[in-house]
């Protein structure tokens, strides 16, 4: 290589290089190639990611709490081991996304003190109560079938710790949809009073799940350059689209209307029409005026300040001992070694 | 129901079911994700043995969900309300502790609950060392967490006597004299005294290596451990069956 030796060399040099890289990224993309994190990335790609991906893992934390709500009360032991098992998974799901995130340098802290600020956001589907234990199979069926309608195509998304997490993430979210409609099931085929509980959670949570996908096309900021990055395979109003044609043979099965009076076959298109979303509602619920805004972020605030003297006992303990053999947070080796006094101890 | 020692599997299933059903109030409320993950797979673990020990019995939900409070058998400790994270890790340590011992007990025996126990002491072996690494880095932490994990501790200490206690309602359990060395029906291969030596130096063991001071309060006796054996609980554990009963109560005989 030769040596660079004038101002307007180098510079012409250094944009001769940005322009390859974005070439090469470009054609990784176009090839359906999987961005890796150390990959030379646009920016703004890379920016759309993060608040993607944070949003994501928002969404999974935020989300355990309507479900949570219902654990001390679910009827019976079955249905109790059921619901704990997902909500553990879904805070086991949080974890991947923001490890999937950190990739992209970020961290976690940061990204948790912004949701607690209030800058990044999270599914607004969560702002809605869970004032009925049909609710949790609703949810099941209607706001984890929406996700899966949305993250299956993640699965091919371009940057692949995401698209790897997506792979996880779905196949714990399909097992909890047919959970979750199992549940409602037999609501909907019990007494008269349980099938009326299933009925109005449906009633309840039927446009939300359909507000899951988005704004519509025309009105969707980031939908366009998204696609084109192949972070997105399929326009908000697609996915929406996909999944009423998905739910209402479901609800068929279930014994449940979908309330909608709009809602009918179109022969033509193949497809069903439906009525029109209430978009009103869903922009006062991003901006924080839905129903359980302010007591989803405080709680989860809460959680995080009352737990920062344990959090600050942890990383203390893990200085004071580090070298010592006992380690932060996932060794073991403190343990062992106490059960090894105790054995002395007892022989 | 011939063979199978009832009294003692409703006071172990009783012990995990209501453990499990603290735990599970954790959920989304805990000072890390880790943690959320860690604290309902501890409570899935429990509510599984709690499962099978009432399958042993009768049906799980009629058991759970029908009783009175004063016809649940578990310990006192394990309806303690979770108080902050330390009180939980108390609780956890002197429940797992006991819970680990036992069961390693009655796994190389070949009594009724040989079975349950192999599987369920591999669970518990993990609780246990949960609960210990918690208890490390609490007492051995800052100022702040020593200080709160002395307190849980010590406010627990006196709960735990009754883990030694004689389960009523099954042969073995002796007669009221005290002089009995029996612990509980199917429990035969168990003594109890040596369980309770067992337990005390673990949780010694522990608690010194963590810098705590091991408590010296009474541990049993009228008022001070509970007779959760006998069906007498605290005050706080009403509320929490309310809780728990209120749904199934409310539709009688429907299914779920």
């Amino acid at each position: 290589m030769t040596a660079v030796t004038t101002g307007t060399a180098v510079e012409a040099t250094v944009e001769t290089t940005a322009e390859a890289y974005e070439a090469a990224f470009d054609a990784a993309v176009a090839a359906d190639e999987r961005i890796e994190p150390r990959d030379w990335m646009p920016e703004a790609y890379r920016a759309s990611l993060v608040r993607q991906m944070a949003q994501h893992a928002h969404s999974e934390i935020i989300g355990m709490q309507p479900e949570a709500n219902w654990i001390t009360r679910a009827p019976s032991l079955r249905r109790k081991a059921i619901l704990m098992a997902k909500v553990q998974d879904e805070a086991g799901h949080g974890l991947y996304l923001y490890s999937a995130a950190e990739t992209l340098g970020t961290s976690r802290t940061e990204l948790l003190d912004k949701l607690h600020a209030g800058r990044q956001k999270y599914s607004s589907i969560f702002n809605y109560p869970t004032l009925t234990w049909a609710d949790v199979g609703a949810i099941g069926w209607l706001v984890d079938g929406a996700a899966i309608t949305n993250q299956v195509p993640l699965c091919r998304c371009s940057y692949g710790p995401y698209a790897r997490a997506m792979v996880r993430i779905c196949k714990e979210e399909s097992f909890h949809q047919r959970q979750g409609y199992e549940s409602l099931l037999a609501l909907s085929r019990g007494t008269p009073a349980q099938h009326e509980m299933a009925q109005d959670a449906v009633n309840r949570w039927w446009w939300p799940s359909l507000m899951m996908f988005g704004p519509p096309d025309d009105e969707s900021a980031h939908s366009a350059q998204s696609m084109t990055w192949k972070i997105k395979r399929h326009s908000n109003d697609e996915l929406r689209q996909r999944f009423v044609d998905i739910c209402v043979p479901q609800a068929e099965t279930l014994g449940l209307t979908l309330p909608d009076p709009d809602l009918k076959w179109n022969e033509e298109r193949g497809q069903h029409d439906f009525g029109a979303i209430d978009w009103d509602e869903f922009r006062e619920v991003l901006k924080g005026n839905g129903p359980c805004n302010e007591q989803r972020i405080s709680q989860r605030r809460r959680a995080h300040e009352e737990g920062a003297w344990v959090r600050e006992a942890a990383t203390a303990y893990a200085a004071k001992h580090s070298g010592k053999g006992a380690s932060g947070d996932s060794g073991t080796g403190g343990a062992r070694s106490a059960r090894l006094v105790e054995k002395e101890a007892t022989a | 129901m011939t063979g199978t020692p009832t009294a003692t599997a409703l006071a172990l299933a009783d012990d995990a079911l209501i453990l499990s059903h603290r735990l599970g109030e954790w959920a989304g409320h805990a000072p890390e994700l880790e943690e959320d993950v860690a604290l309902s797979n501890i409570a899935l673990d429990l509510l599984g043995q709690a499962r099978i020990l009432y399958s042993l019995v009768g049906d799980e939900d009629e058991l759970a969900y029908l009783r009175e409070e004063r016809a649940f058998r578990n310990l006192q400790l394990v309806e303690q309300p979770n108080g902050d994270f330390a009180h939980s890790i108390a609780r956890q340590l002197y429940f797992s502790t006991y819970q680990r011992l036992l069961y390693e007990r009655l796994a190389s025996g070949d009594g009724p609950f040989a079975g349950l126990a192999a599987k369920a002491v591999k669970e518990v072996d993990y609780h246990q060392d949960h609960a210990e690494q918690w208890t490390l880095r609490l007492g051995d932490g800052t100022t702040e967490s020593h200080e709160r994990m002395q307190r849980a501790c010590t406010a627990l200490w006196r709960f735990t006597g009754e883990m030694f206690e004689p389960i009523e309602g099954g042969q073995g359990s002796g007669g009221e004299d005290g002089h009995d060395e029996g612990y509980g029906e199917g429990l035969d291969g168990v003594n109890r005294q040596e369980l309770a030596e067992r337990w005390l130096s673990s949780v010694t063991a522990v608690l010194r290596r963590a810098t705590l001071t091991v408590p010296d309060g009474p541990r049993s006796g009228a008022w001070t451990a509970g007779a959760g054996r006998q069906g007498l609980h605290t005050e706080s554990f009403g509320r929490m069956l309310a809780e728990m009963q209120h749904l199934h109560r409310s539709h009688p005989g429907a299914s779920w």
